[in-house]
């Protein structure tokens, strides 16, 4: 804080230099937004790589029927630490980058509320993540029990499982902390006269997603601690023997985890909700009823838990209740749906590569949505719970969903952030070569699952090598499209053209109103008025 | 690669024409031969298609606006926005969308999940790799077997050519008669399966500690192929399922010789036996229960599972060779096999694990000393 007062009284004019130190430890002592935003950006890309390597190993060792390339229990880590490393590692953090860059500009602050534990908060991150990387090297290896840590399986497993939990542990405080500061930024720094009902849509999202995570990371915490305790201190949470459940761990982890398929869903939704009215030139249709639909959804999300485990047994009035929930969430993301579609409605669109990728979240997550739908039918779910459908089902959500959005962010800001322009053209190949490769690799999923093929296994009877090839051949093209993105980046850091003032003409929030691109070093060390 | 893609379209347009006829481009369901199997079926379709049609609804005006609405052909933005009636709508038709979804939804679950008066009871067990069964009551009660893969390491290693049912075959098939309603009550003995077959439209977790129930009664005669759908370990991918549904007579049939077999293999508990005979059955044994983790040449998976060829364990005191067998360790994938095979089977393997390789402890255990360390 006491840095924000001494440039705001030191300085009249915007400081494009700052006084900071330079070189590595800018980065280590950072406590400027824009700078840790840049931080969890790569961090979150350079975590996307290493996620998006496991995945290739396990679509390598799919190709074909048999076991050619790695071991069934290396497979199984593979499937565990990707599932991790991409919704904790690379997802969330993303968008964390994006809060950090963008709400101070959008509500007309000067930093986050908490500067330093926003450094703490980036911080936390890279020794978690070494944390988890090094389960691998553990005797026994990496923890094979899937990214839902199931008990009691996780009883079996060596100390590759405890520097996993360890690392569950470091990355929720991380989120936690970093949620307190969205959270008090958002509700004490606006500007004078932006209401809460003026916030641009991707603050709102962020406010929403940061209530849940404070809400649901605790709990996981206490799930994995559940685990730590069995596994090493004699109590039987999950051991029948000792008068535990091994089910209530399921219900425990997802009271988090569907939530927090929101958490990643929800500033997802914010992203596409400042890019469409952007290239429609066109005010979002009903931004009132935006804001209350994400609130409904969040709401929802702490109700649905159980439909992820229609196999354990529950009664049929269990069943019957949970069902009923989840088909209620079509209900906001429907609204929302018909809000974006709303405001393409009669505007005047273009379609540069921020657009296209909200289209393609469009359409995509839609389908997703649609898929869960008929997932939240309990004699359907049971029929293909855990076989590729499902499989199919989260990663239209994740990957069209939230990544996508998260690449619509990304070409939409980068010229705010650094004045550049990114390559047009080869930013539309990047989005073309990833919506069809995205579509080889995992529509056909949805048929590996109706015929019956059950996810994380590593080998699989003949009848179903035809899809598995076209998914393993379309993984690697979205794999290899994945580094058209690095270089995109990197040409545009490096030799991009300047960008013009306001390259998006219908952008209007105040990042793109009242600050110069790219965004100076300080910015708003005197609020603007909204009117 | 375009070629080869082309190859594939065209497939999958024929797949589509000719209602899949060829099980390697199914692209739905499988219809299943028992009435809960044909409501799912028919649910899922039902849902798919009132998903698409709105689909096809909401995106095509999305395109036409993308078509229509450009900046490109000169189009002005309109700035209209918040219109109570339309949100009105588009809250409240999706509603009563869902309501209409949720009647036979709700519907197919109450007939579905009723395992109420059952013909006969199979209690099935989930171990780390395999499925035991018990039928408990009923025609056939007392029978009791383990079930686990068949398909050759040959097969999997890419050494041998994959046969017809690779990794859906195992060595004992569950039997059930036509027609006759099953209930199957499912646990597990280490970790979470499931025990799932898509023909009889069933999949229901096993766990450890608990018994669930969930039923079927198969309308077809036939051999129908399942799989563990629950991540359990390292060979979560490799314990199939296989329930054969046959006649009343064949079933009374494989009921009599079961029994028969169940009668012969029962050993005198109080034979002396030889090192070569024990040794030779213990083999046998290791190779159907030990080798998945600790390896035929007995040296285990360095860092996972302990090696026995050397191990002080199995060079030391029989005692405690018999106590890890028999009750397993808790907290890692070593199984108490005391409650899986016979007292006979577990003398053998212990004195095949401690005459083999480069164990020489010259040792025999004898099934009555298994007995003794059981109490």
């Amino acid at each position: 804080m006491s840095a924000v007062i001494d440039n705001h009284a030191g300085h009249d004019a915007h400081d494009d230099h700052g006084h900071h130190p330079t070189g590595l430890m800018r980065w280590v002592t950072t406590t400027n937004h824009k700078d840790i935003g840049t931080l969890y950006l790569w961090f979150s890309f350079v975590m996307f790589l290493v996620g998006g390597v496991m995945a290739l190993t396990i679509r390598a060792e799919l190709f074909t029927p048999g076991i050619q390339i790695v071991r069934p229990e290396f497979f199984n880590q593979m499937t565990t630490y990707h599932g991790l490393i991409m919704v904790f590692g690379a997802i969330m953090p993303a968008f964390v980058g994006f809060a950090n860059w963008q709400i101070p500009m959008m509500i007309g602050a000067p930093d986050m509320a908490f500067p330093r534990m926003n450094n703490w908060s980036f911080w936390l991150l890279p020794p978690a993540a070494i944390m988890l990387m090094s389960s691998f090297l553990m005797p026994g290896g990496a923890a094979g029990v899937g990214w839902t840590m199931y008990a009691p399986l996780t009883s079996q497993m060596g100390p590759g499982m405890d520097t996993t939990i360890f690392a569950v542990h470091i990355l929720g405080m991380s989120s936690i902390m970093g949620s307190i500061n969205i959270i008090t930024t958002i509700l004490n720094m606006r500007a004078p006269g932006m209401t809460l009902m003026k916030m641009p849509m991707f603050v709102w999202t962020w406010l929403i997603t940061a209530y849940l995570l404070i809400a649901v990371m605790p709990v996981l915490a206490g799930a994995v601690t559940m685990t730590l305790t069995d596994r090493h201190f004699g109590t039987t949470f999950f051991n029948a023997a000792g008068g535990g459940d091994p089910v209530l761990y399921q219900h425990i982890f997802w009271f988090f985890g569907h939530p927090e398929v929101y958490v990643i869903a929800i500033p997802a939704f914010g992203v596409i909700s400042q890019v469409i009215p952007a290239f429609s030139r066109k005010p979002l249709f009903g931004y009132a009823s935006m804001v209350y639909a994400t609130a409904s959804i969040a709401i929802l999300s702490f109700i649905v838990w159980a439909h992820h485990m229609y196999t354990v047994g529950m009664p049929v009035a269990g069943q019957l209740y949970f069902m009923y929930a989840t088909m209620l969430i079509a209900v906001p993301t429907g609204v929302k749906v018909f809000n974006w579609v709303a405001t393409m409605w009669k505007g005047s669109l273009s379609f540069e590569t921020p657009m296209l990728f909200a289209l393609g979240f469009l359409f995509l997550f839609t389908l997703g949505g649609f898929t869960g739908l008929v997932l939240s039918m309990t004699p359907v779910d049971v029929q293909v719970h855990d076989t590729y459908y499902v499989v199919a089902h989260f990663h239209y959500v994740m990957v069209a969903g939230a990544l996508f959005s998260a690449f619509a962010g990304v070409y939409f800001w980068f010229p705010k952030w650094t004045g550049k322009m990114y390559d047009e053209t080869l930013g539309k190949w990047h989005f073309w070569l990833s919506l069809i490769f995205f579509n080889m690799t995992f529509f056909v999923q949805h048929f590996l699952g109706l015929a019956g093929m059950p996810r994380r296994i590593p080998d699989y009877h003949p009848q179903f090598t035809e899809f598995n090839q076209i998914s393993s051949i379309g993984a690697l093209g979205f794999g290899l499209a994945q580094l058209l993105f690095l270089y995109i980046l990197l040409k545009a850091i490096r030799s991009g053209e300047k960008s013009p003032e306001k390259p998006w003409d219908g952008a209007d929030t105040l990042d793109w109103t009242h600050l110069p691109t790219p965004a100076p070093y300080h910015t708003f060390e005197n609020p603007p008025v909204v009117k | 690669m375009t070629k080869k893609f082309g190859g594939w379209g065209g497939a999958l347009l024929l797949a589509l024409q000719t209602g899949v006829a060829n099980a390697a481009w199914q692209l739905n369901m499988t219809p299943g031969v028992t009435k809960p199997s044909q409501v799912v079926y028919d649910l899922h379709n039902l849902m798919t298609w009132i998903c698409v049609i709105i689909f096809i609804g909401v995106f095509g005006v999305m395109f036409y606006s993308v078509f229509a609405h450009r900046k490109s052909q000169g189009h002005k933005a309109a700035n209209f926005h918040e219109n109570t009636t339309v949100e009105v709508i588009w809250t409240v038709v999706p509603f009563l969308i869902l309501i209409v979804m949720a009647w036979p939804a709700t519907k197919a679950l109450l007939s579905v999940r009723d395992t109420s008066s059952p013909d006969m009871t199979i209690k099935v067990t989930g171990h780390q790799w395999k499925w035991g069964y018990d039928y408990i009551k009923g025609e056939g009660e007392g029978i009791s077997f383990l079930s686990q893969l068949a398909t050759p390491q040959e097969q999997i290693y890419g050494t041998a050519a994959k046969g017809e049912n690779y990794l859906l075959e195992t060595d004992n098939h569950v039997v059930v008669p036509i027609g006759k309603k099953i209930r199957v009550l499912t646990t597990a003995n280490d970790v979470i399966h499931a025990w799932y077959v898509p023909a009889l439209a069933v999949k229901q977790d096993a766990i450890p500690g608990f018994v669930r129930d969930t039923w079927f009664k198969a309308e077809k005669e036939g051999v129908y192929r399942g799989q563990c759908a629950e991540l359990c370990g390292k060979d979560h991918g490799f314990m199939p399922i296989v329930v054969e549904v046959v006649s009343a007579e064949k079933y009374t049939a494989w009921v009599a010789g079961k029994k028969k077999e169940m009668a012969a293999a029962a050993d005198d508990p109080n034979k002396k036996w030889e090192l070569a005979e024990m040794k030779a059955r213990g083999e046998k044994v290791y190779a159907a229960q030990c080798v998945a983790c600790h390896q035929a040449n007995g040296q285990g998976i360095k860092g996972t599972f302990p090696g026995l060829d050397g191990s002080k364990l199995v060079q030391g005191p029989a005692a405690g060779h018999i106590d890890i067998v028999l009750n397993g360790k808790q907290g890692t994938s070593m199984a108490a096999f005391g409650k899986q095979l016979s007292d006979t089977d577990i003398a053998a393997v212990i004195t095949y694990e401690r005459n083999a390789w480069g164990n020489k402890t010259g040792t025999v255990v004898q099934p009555a000393d298994v007995k003794a360390a059981r109490k």
